[in-house]
């Protein structure tokens, strides 16, 4: 195979690539690597997010009160809130490398899917915040006094949704990649989107506190997820064409 | 883009940003004496004439002004999107011009709407503000108008603000649905069987017919605001071709 | 499946030059870059654009690959508008822009692997072959913020070496690289348009290689309307 490429290429035949070598699969695996590669490099960028995941839950009992009858009833909403701020932070980050760098362009000019690139990027993303904010979030239970039979709850409404968080963030990235006030911006884009995602997540932590079934609510946050899953990289497509254009 | 030719001729007339200017001047005079005469029908009979409500009292006919601003805020959101995604697909300019005019009337019909809210919900309920499901579903549809102007007034070229409006507002309207049911959701699971602003069973034809023409007078006055705005704005944009200079001098 | 492809690029190249630019209308912030701007582009030829600063010489090479969807008027690929076979035409196309599109924390090698995935390739080899043609070999394994903006340039250029695409859109690829560098790369833009590719680019270098050169200059087109 490798002498054959030699081979083509000092015969001179300029084709383009081909059709054959299409694959969608490799692109996304690739990349993941990339991402998760770039992310390892500089590895206080990866932390950053799960400080302020921290520093956030801990303003709570200092500004309401110590008192656990408080906190308890408290827990499921603010780790809810403090994950999806930490995600919110992370997100204006997700193309702007990659745009003042010029990778973006070559991604876009690529022959392949920018769907599955995109989605690699948003996998990555979420390996790197929604998935350590999951497994501290725990933690965060223990501090604000969160029962421990919320505990199951509070992890898969968290894996289940911050995925969703990162799709939808991903959009708002996309749309403000090309403008230097990006941050504040972002988050008045995508707040009102997390919503949904907010209000279900939390209800699973009740759900679960108070001994009812989760698996309702469980099933909403999946069925958001697909949904982002399917929809989002779409929009996050679109939007990084015209924010390129621009 | 190639599937252009299906679509009929009035559609690419729309296009041009000058029969446009010319057409809405024509219609415009109508649709203003249409929301003056409907809307002043509607105020006399729902506050004078329509029966007081037999547990809110007079209090309920905020609803003339409530009703039709929510259902305004919703449908506004609606056109904009969808003339967002028109502008999106066939790069028709006059499309984006109304999503852009879009924008600021239906926040200020989601802003009306949720002080009309706050002052129904003193009487009603003793408190300014209730986390109500409609109420709040409103204040969350005012957020996604703010994030749409932020975007458009954010990004300089003008048709990439307009194309990534455009995007935003039809992430927004895929969503509309979603926050609004699980707002819905999460109401009657924390305050469950509370007394609902509008949701009155079987409201008298005294008190509906009012409120009908109220709502058919703010759309018209909708069209009109529209029309406005959108020929505010292609005079802005096309100042520089021949028409609108030609326009200039004449007046 | 190669084979037919080659005849096929062959017969193409002798009926019909490789890219036709018509009519191209380009406006920025309320002035005319160019306007009736027209070329065309056949293979073996490299097309050099000229202008003062400001006068769209980076507007309109990314609007020729595709990136500013901002302009009026039409772009021929092998006969078909751009607009009608965007895959095909990004497959055929390797675009250098200002920024080279480099990672700092990543290594030369790790930079083109991605690259390579992106253009659908996994070959390994293709990466030295492309990191040798730029004379980087031996810097493989160096993260490129430990390079020489020259070096990470030519990790940027050695992206051409990746593809067999025949359309090369460059701008200022030249940018920091030393004399004996750029006469390299020149007798490789060359090479590149005796296989039958070619080239669109800017510089502010003298070019040597007149034989193939040919110009646009953006200067007379400002203003025309």
């Amino acid at each position: 195979m490798n002498d054959m490429g030699t081979k083509i290429r000092k015969l001179g035949q300029l084709s383009g690539t081909s059709e054959e070598v299409f694959r969608p699969g490799s692109v996304l695996l690739a990349t993941i690597r990339r991402e998760l590669l770039l992310a390892f490099r500089r590895r206080s960028d990866l932390v950053n997010p799960l400080i302020f995941f921290l520093m956030v839950a801990t303003l709570f009992p200092l500004g309401i009160s110590p008192e656990p009858s408080v906190l308890t009833l408290l827990a499921p909403g603010v780790v809810w809130v403090a994950a999806l701020l930490a995600t919110l932070l992370s997100m204006d980050s997700l193309f702007r490398s990659d745009f003042d760098d010029g990778s973006l362009e070559q991604i876009l000019l690529s022959p392949q899917p920018l769907f599955m690139v995109v989605l690699g990027k948003v996998v990555a993303h979420w390996i790197m915040t929604g998935l350590p904010l999951t497994l501290m979030a725990p933690l965060l239970g223990i501090m604000l006094f969160l029962p421990a039979e919320g505990m199951g709850g509070l992890m898969l409404s968290l894996l289940l949704g911050t995925p969703t968080l990162s799709l939808i963030g991903a959009i708002g990235a996309a749309l403000t990649v090309g403008l230097r006030k990006g941050g504040v911006l972002i988050s008045l884009l995508v707040l009102p989107l997390y919503i949904p995602v907010l209000i279900f997540g939390t209800a699973a932590v009740e759900a679960s506190v108070t001994g009812l079934p989760v698996t309702g609510h469980l099933a909403l946050l999946g069925a958001l997820l697909a949904l982002g899953f399917s929809l989002a990289p779409l929009a996050i497509a679109a939007a990084l064409r015209i924010s390129v254009s621009g | 883009m190639s599937n252009k030719n299906w679509m009929p001729r009035w559609f690419y007339q729309l296009a041009s940003p000058r029969w446009c200017y010319q057409i809405t001047g024509k219609l415009m005079p109508g649709f203003i004496l249409a929301a003056v005469l409907l809307i002043l029908a509607g105020v006399a009979w729902g506050l004078a004439f329509a029966p007081a409500d037999y547990q809110q009292g007079n209090s309920f006919r905020i609803i003339y002004l409530h009703v039709p601003s929510a259902f305004l805020a919703q449908s506004i959101y609606m056109t904009m999107a969808i003339a967002g995604a028109i502008g999106l697909i066939w790069k028709m300019k006059v499309a984006d011009m109304v999503a852009k005019s879009c924008a600021p009337i239906g926040a200020s019909m989601a802003i009306l709407a949720l002080v009309t809210g706050a002052i129904w919900g003193k009487p009603t309920w003793g408190a300014w503000w209730v986390w109500d499901a409609r109420l709040t579903s409103m204040l969350i549809l005012l957020f996604l108008y703010f994030g749409v102007m932020a975007l458009n007034s954010a990004i300089e070229n003008e048709s990439t603000a307009a194309q990534a409006t455009a995007v935003l507002a039809i992430v927004g309207l895929v969503n509309i649905p979603i926050i609004k049911y699980s707002v819905d959701w999460w109401n009657t699971l924390h305050q469950p069987a509370t007394f609902k602003l509008t949701e009155k069973p079987a409201m008298p034809v005294e008190m509906w017919l009012p409120l009908l023409i109220m709502v058919l007078g703010f759309y018209c006055f909708f069209a009109v605001a529209l029309m406005l705005r959108l020929r505010n704005e292609i005079i802005q944009r096309e100042r520089r071709a021949g028409w609108v200079r030609e326009l200039l001098i004449e007046k | 499946m190669s084979d037919q492809l080659v005849s096929e690029n062959m017969s193409e190249q002798v009926s019909e030059p490789l890219l036709r630019v018509e009519n191209l209308f380009c406006e920025r912030d309320e002035r005319v870059l160019f306007d009736e701007l027209g070329f065309t582009l056949s293979a073996g030829q490299i097309l050099q654009v000229e202008g003062q600063n400001g006068s769209g010489k980076t507007t309109l090479l990314r609007i020729l690959c595709g990136l500013s969807r901002h302009y009026e008027g039409e772009i021929v690929w092998r006969g078909e508008p751009v607009s009608q076979q965007r895959e095909r035409y990004h497959r055929e196309l390797v675009y250098l822009g200002h920024q080279p599109g480099v990672k700092a924390v990543l290594t030369a090698e790790e930079n083109l692997r991605w690259y390579a995935a992106l253009d659908g390739s996994i070959d390994d080899s293709v990466i030295s072959y492309a990191l040798m043609q730029v004379g980087l070999e031996g810097f493989e394994d160096v993260p490129c913020h430990m390079l020489s903006a020259g070096q990470n340039r030519r990790v940027g250029l050695a992206r051409l070496y990746l593809s067999q695409a025949p359309l090369w859109i460059l701008d200022e690829p030249f940018t920091a690289i030393d004399k004996k560098g750029v006469a390299a790369q020149e007798a490789l833009l060359v090479e590149h348009a005796e296989r039958g590719g070619c080239v669109i680019l800017t510089t502010h270098q003298e070019l040597q290689l007149t034989d193939y050169l040919s110009h646009i200059n953006l200067d007379r087109q400002v203003g025309t309307s």
